[in-house]
């Protein structure tokens, strides 16, 4: 049967090359970057090296990347760190209603420890207008988070506006970047980042390893603690593998980006114009234009999402939903619902998430396997025919 | 992860569709928290001669109601009210936890079924 691979989204695989240089710094380069010896002083090069090839990718001098396990972690180091080394400032915090729970979990628990925050809602698509985030800034307010592009409906976020306005009103722009970095052309100076989140994985590099961008000058504290390394804000002997790999990638990315695009973005129009010419009441969420090159979000109305992504998977295709089923809770997406989806829509959400080495040939299977699946499923649902005519 | 009793009712479910005329329809669900399954029910001397079900929700919605049809086909009523969500999920060996409170609720809809025909005899009688 034919596989086919539309979550990349979700991850994506590891690059050959990028995993033969990993597996050298676990059998042959061995040695820890804290060591004086030359085993020690082997890696620390690398390490170094790794450094700059992430740095290079968004615009950043190498000293101001800090590596992580991963998004989460930087996240939490930048949420975290940011509200604890400024508290004199004030304790107020500026996100949206449809971060990754690893920013909006790490805000709530900050509520709970005497911070206030806003969560500033998004239009139809998912996009934040940067003027509710001028709206909300208060006297008090030290930080601002808002996604660069949304993970599930792909919609890029007017970053440059809002980093504008954090820098007239001198507050710190942090901005969770893990589905773009990589994938889209970033810049932290001409963003007007002060903190960005990124994800190895996401680019073709390895699972359990991310970086924060710190810039210089940003009042921030540990909040774990241990060993002076990654300058005491991150310690803990450094996964020289994964930071090896995450360079790899980033160089990688770096020179492979126009093209890349490129080719998703005619993948995913392919994708979405032929789905909405096979299929009735299939609706696009997310920007019609702002969106991630690789992402295809589509609901189909009258069935859910679970048992629509189980039938792909059985002729081989690989997507994922925001139904309830498939959250883990018993709501849909807390995105969805933020741009105003009823939760019967939500439910039919299916989300397709290209990479570079789909090819129109997987579109063209897509495009004959997902229109039977739906129609099967529209069939066997009570709302397809008693709710067509209201 | 689920059973593969109940990917095989997924994929091949029995007795999806519609009866005209049913003796009784019951429903249970919403959309709004993504199952609603409904069974149509033709009964003939206080037995159930054809069920039939239209479902919206995921696997476990699905499969829990063509399981239950299959159980209950050719039953008194007396029999089919005996069988509960649990009886479904045990015939399909078992439903992921997480499904076992939200999708498993197709024995509910028969009930109602039988309800909603037991009503209207009443008001022929």
């Amino acid at each position: 049967m034919r596989k086919v691979y539309f979550d990349h989204s979700a991850t994506t695989p590891t690059a050959p090359e990028v995993a033969s240089l990993m597996v050298e710094y676990m059998t042959t380069h061995y040695g820890n970057p804290s060591s004086v010896h030359s085993f020690g002083r082997e890696t620390k090069k690398a390490l170094i090296k790794a450094r700059a090839q992430v740095a290079e990718l968004i615009g950043a001098n190498p000293l101001e990347i800090l590596f992580t396990s991963g998004g989460t972690e930087a996240d939490n180091i930048a949420i975290r760190g940011v509200a604890k080394a400024n508290k004199k400032r004030g304790n107020h915090i500026i996100t949206t209603q449809i971060e990754h729970h690893a920013v909006l979990h790490a805000c709530e628990a900050l509520e709970k420890e005497g911070f206030r925050v806003t969560y500033v809602p998004v239009d139809e698509y998912a996009r934040v207008n940067p003027k509710d985030i001028e709206d909300a800034i208060c006297d008090d307010t030290i930080l601002i988070s808002v996604m660069f592009a949304n993970n599930e409906v792909g919609t890029l976020q007017p970053i440059k506006e809002i980093g504008k306005i954090a820098k007239e009103h001198g507050i710190y722009f942090h901005t969770d970047a893990v589905q773009a970095v990589g994938n889209y052309p970033i810049d932290v100076n001409e963003y007007g980042i002060d903190l960005l989140t990124m994800s190895a994985h996401k680019f073709h590099g390895p699972k359990g390893v991310g970086a924060l961008y710190i810039r210089k000058g940003v009042k921030i504290r540990p909040i774990s603690f241990g060993g002076a390394q990654e300058r005491t804000l991150r310690p803990g002997t450094e996964n020289i593998p994964g930071i090896i790999g995450l360079g790899k990638a980033a160089e990688i990315a770096k020179a492979e980006l126009e093209g890349k695009m490129a080719h998703l973005q005619r993948l995913r129009d392919r994708l979405i114009t032929g789905i909405q010419e096979r299929i009735d009441e299939a609706k696009l969420n997310g920007h019609p234009t702002e969106r991630m090159p690789g992402n295809v979000n589509f609901s189909f109305r009258y069935i859910e999402g679970e048992a629509l992504l189980l039938n792909l998977d059985l002729r081989g295709i690989a997507g994922s939903s925001g139904s309830a089923c498939t959250s883990g809770s018993l709501d849909p997406s807390h995105v969805l619902l933020a741009m105003g989806m009823t939760h019967e829509i939500a439910h039919g959400s299916l989300r397709l998430s290209l990479g570079r080495d789909n090819t129109d040939e997987d579109v063209d299977y897509c495009l004959e396997v997902l229109p039977e699946i739906v129609a099967r499923l529209r069939s066997m649902s009570p709302l397809y025919n008693g709710n067509k005519e209201a | 992860m689920y059973t593969d009793k109940v990917m095989d009712h997924f994929t091949n479910p029995r007795n999806v569709g519609e009866i005209k005329d049913a003796s009784g329809v019951g429903e249970v669900g919403n959309a709004k928290c993504g199952d609603i399954m409904r069974i149509y029910l033709d009964i003939e001397d206080d037995r159930i001669k054809d069920v039939k079900f239209k479902t919206f929700g995921c696997g476990a919605a699905i499969a829990t109601s063509s399981m239950v049809t299959e159980l209950v086909i050719g039953k008194t009523l007396k029999e089919a009210l005996e069988v509960t969500n649990n009886t479904v999920a045990e015939a399909l060996d078992g439903l992921p936890p997480a499904k076992m409170h939200c999708s498993n609720l197709a024995a509910d809809a028969m009930h109602a079924a039988i309800q909603d025909y037991m009503k209207k005899e009443k008001v022929q009688a």
